[in-house]
């Protein structure tokens, strides 16, 4: 009898490949050639493949990898072709929106022109891959909770590089195509628009974000403590809990006094990962367009509470009818 | 797994490590309290980093006063435009010193032709004149920045004929046929803007153009404020500069919850505001004038004069030499002796009072 209390994968099933469920018509036959590897076994299944490939993971593959060949070509020109250059500088370069004085005209193709097409290539190729996880759902015969939250996702990956572009009337208001870049893009929309900490959809983002890392781990941690008592049989506990669902949920009613089931703290995990980016996309949308400054918003709503001063008066030298210094 | 071969993952894992953290900086770091409890306004220190800079920031001593008596320079030497007033004594300290300030390894020939000190083949010579001026004028019209403390040539020069933080207009002319790698001025490990990815260019739109550093709107709701995020960026990489010139954190000038906001904010944020214009005002109406007097070899490559910015005096100390004044030795530095035969001078002071008081117009 297997055991599964060691934090680490000890039971490798392995037995003959299995291409899987026979498929109905319109399905493409699977690709590649199954294999067994112990090592993959440590981490997951494993057998790796065969893959359902099909002809929306075929094009949403084709388009990615144009967008991603347009963004490194466009990192390679920019240290002049030089291979070196191109990996000790990558987490530097990008490939920038255009300038915004383009507004949502098309500019230049190196004035923001290539960032539009590989923008457009990287949609088509997460809406074709967002369809493909919908038609895969459905010929399994599941529900449509993977293509719902991967929606999610999209919905902040669509706001940020179009809904709120165009609500501003600006592509150079998108996220630039780059490691370091696109961070230092989020710090400086922080700072443009008076400190994202005071709009409470980032805050609620944030809360779900780091909430879904804490569910995640008391999940695992549970799952995994009652695994002695055959506790990874969560799914048909929900309606016959036995000894190891009695006990893990003991251990959250006594150190807490409330506990989740064996049903519902999988709707906690999946709720609190698509609220993440439902609400962070909510947030991100509303900034510019709804709200300017979201530290007068603040102190506005009576959010940001004044502080006592520490420092002498200040007053902004540039309001002086004469501003001093600024001579001969 | 054998013991052999743990040992050997051991040190692999040990290079690894190693390798990853080669960039990092070595703990320990201090953290000093600079505004309200529990606000995060601190500033972040390496004792390791700020001894040496403690090194790299000593003032030379001071040579002894010459007599303010006897003969002026200006009767006694040919071609003195500016140091006239002065007694042979006194500018002859003043010419040893800005030897030792500036060409200590070079001497007087850095500037003058040996066989006549008043002649003025050597460009050397016509931009030190042109910097005693500029001196003089931070001295004695940019109190609000520089206070009693003052400069004098050692601020920036530190010894060396050309000051080791100088900055040229970056070209960021498209490369080729302007098809495609355009960088939009940003994203290298630029050291101007703290090896960030931000554009690394600030200083020729803000330290020697007009354009509008603050990018805040005033109001909570949209009002009118059409500053994008790529103005932001550039106002970011010009504080990014700042940041590291003077070897402080945002919170040095900024209050952590709203960057933009003056009331309640540190006082120094004042002072800076007025570095900002008085590097603008330096770099345009010193640094410029002289960009015919250099010869090809000390400019950029675009063909503009070297110009200053924050890191030229400050040389990573938020004041500059730690605010050990040298001025207090050599005031002759800190009041205006051009002579009234100077006229042009005193008509660019003028232009640029107009133009300094102009930003204050808007907002």
């Amino acid at each position: 009898m297997p055991q599964y209390q060691n934090i680490f994968t000890t039971v490798n099933a392995v037995g003959p490949v299995s291409p899987g469920v026979e498929l109905g018509h319109g399905n493409s036959p699977r690709t590649g050639q199954p294999l067994i590897n112990y090592w993959l076994g440590k981490l997951g299944n494993a057998q790796l493949g065969p893959i359902y490939l099909g002809g929306l993971g075929l094009a949403s593959i084709i388009f990615g990898t144009l967008a991603f060949n347009i963004i490194g070509f466009n990192m390679l020109a920019q240290v002049n072709w030089d291979p070196i250059q191109f990996i000790r500088q990558l987490f530097w370069l990008a490939l920038e929106p255009p300038p915004p004085q383009y507004g949502l005209t098309i500019p230049p193709m190196n004035q923001g022109g290539w960032y539009l097409l590989s923008s457009l290539f990287l949609l088509i190729s997460v809406l074709l891959w967002f369809a493909r996880t919908w038609r895969r759902a459905r010929e399994l015969g599941l529900g449509m909770h993977i293509p719902y939250a991967f929606l999610s996702a999209m919905w902040l990956f669509l706001v940020l590089g179009l809904f709120r572009p165009v609500l501003m009337g600006s592509w150079g208001e998108a996220v630039p195509y780059g490691i370091f870049p696109h961070l230092d893009w989020t710090a400086a929309f922080s700072l443009r628009y008076g400190n994202l900490f005071y709009n409470p959809f980032h805050a609620l983002s944030i809360a779900f974000l780091y909430g879904s890392a804490l569910l995640f781990a008391m999940h695992g941690a549970t799952i995994l403590a009652v695994g002695r008592y055959g506790g990874e049989r969560e799914i048909e506990q929900i309606v016959d809990r036995g000894t190891a669902s009695e006990r893990a949920a003991l251990f959250w009613r006594w150190t807490m006094g409330f506990n989740a089931t064996m049903e519902s703290i999988h709707r906690w995990a999946w709720w609190f990962a698509v609220l993440t980016t439902l609400t962070g996309g909510i947030g991100i949308l509303l900034t510019g367009t709804v709200v300017d400054n979201w530290y007068l918003w603040a102190v506005k709503h009576g959010v940001a509470p004044p502080y006592p001063d520490v420092f002498p008066a200040v007053t902004d030298p540039a309001l002086q009818a004469t501003p001093s210094g600024v001579k001969p | 797994m054998s013991t052999l071969s743990i040992q050997t993952a051991l040190r692999l894992l040990g290079l690894a490590s190693v390798a990853m953290l080669a960039a990092c900086e070595r703990p320990p770091v201090i953290s000093v309290q600079h505004g309200y409890a529990g606000t995060g306004m601190a500033q972040v220190y390496n004792p390791a980093t700020v001894e040496k800079q403690q090194e790299a920031n000593q003032v030379p001593e001071a040579t002894p006063q010459a007599s303010p008596d006897g003969p002026k320079a200006g009767q006694v030497y040919q071609n003195v435009k500016v140091l006239g007033d002065l007694s042979v004594g006194q500018f002859t300290r003043l010419m040893v010193n800005m030897t030792a300030w500036i060409a200590p390894e070079q001497g007087c020939a850095y500037c003058h032709n040996p066989a006549n000190f008043a002649d003025e083949s050597k460009y050397t010579k016509v931009v030190a004149r042109k910097m005693v001026e500029m001196t003089q004028h931070i001295n004695t019209d940019w109190k609000n920045h520089v206070a009693e403390t003052g400069v004098t040539c050692y601020t920036c020069h530190r010894g060396q004929p050309v000051p080791k933080e100088i900055w040229f207009t970056a070209d960021n002319a498209p490369k080729g046929a302007n098809f495609i790698g355009d960088t939009a001025g940003q994203n290298s490990p630029a050291k101007t803007v703290g090896l960030s990815s931000l554009p690394n260019d600030p200083f020729t739109p803000f330290l020697l153009g007009k354009e509008e550093i603050r990018v805040n709107g005033n109001t909570a709701l949209p009002s009118g404020n059409r500053t994008s995020i790529k103005q932001a960026e550039w106002t970011y990489g010009l504080m990014m500069h700042m940041s590291s010139s003077l070897g402080v954190n945002c919170t040095y000038c900024h209050n952590t919850r709203n960057i933009a906001q003056w009331e309640g904010g540190p006082p120094q944020r004042v002072t800076a505001w007025h570095g900002i214009r008085m590097a603008r005002d330096l770099n345009l109406n010193y640094m410029e004038t002289l960009t015919e007097v250099f010869p090809a070899n000390r400019k950029g490559e675009l063909g503009d004069v070297a110009k200053l910015n924050c890191a030229t005096c400050h040389q990573g100390a938020y004041k500059p030499l730690y605010g050990a004044g040298m001025l207090k030795d050599h005031p002759e530095l800190g009041r205006d002796t051009v002579l009234a035969s100077s006229a042009p001078v005193k008509a660019a002071k003028a232009a640029l009072q107009a133009s300094a008081a102009a930003p204050a117009a808007k907002r």
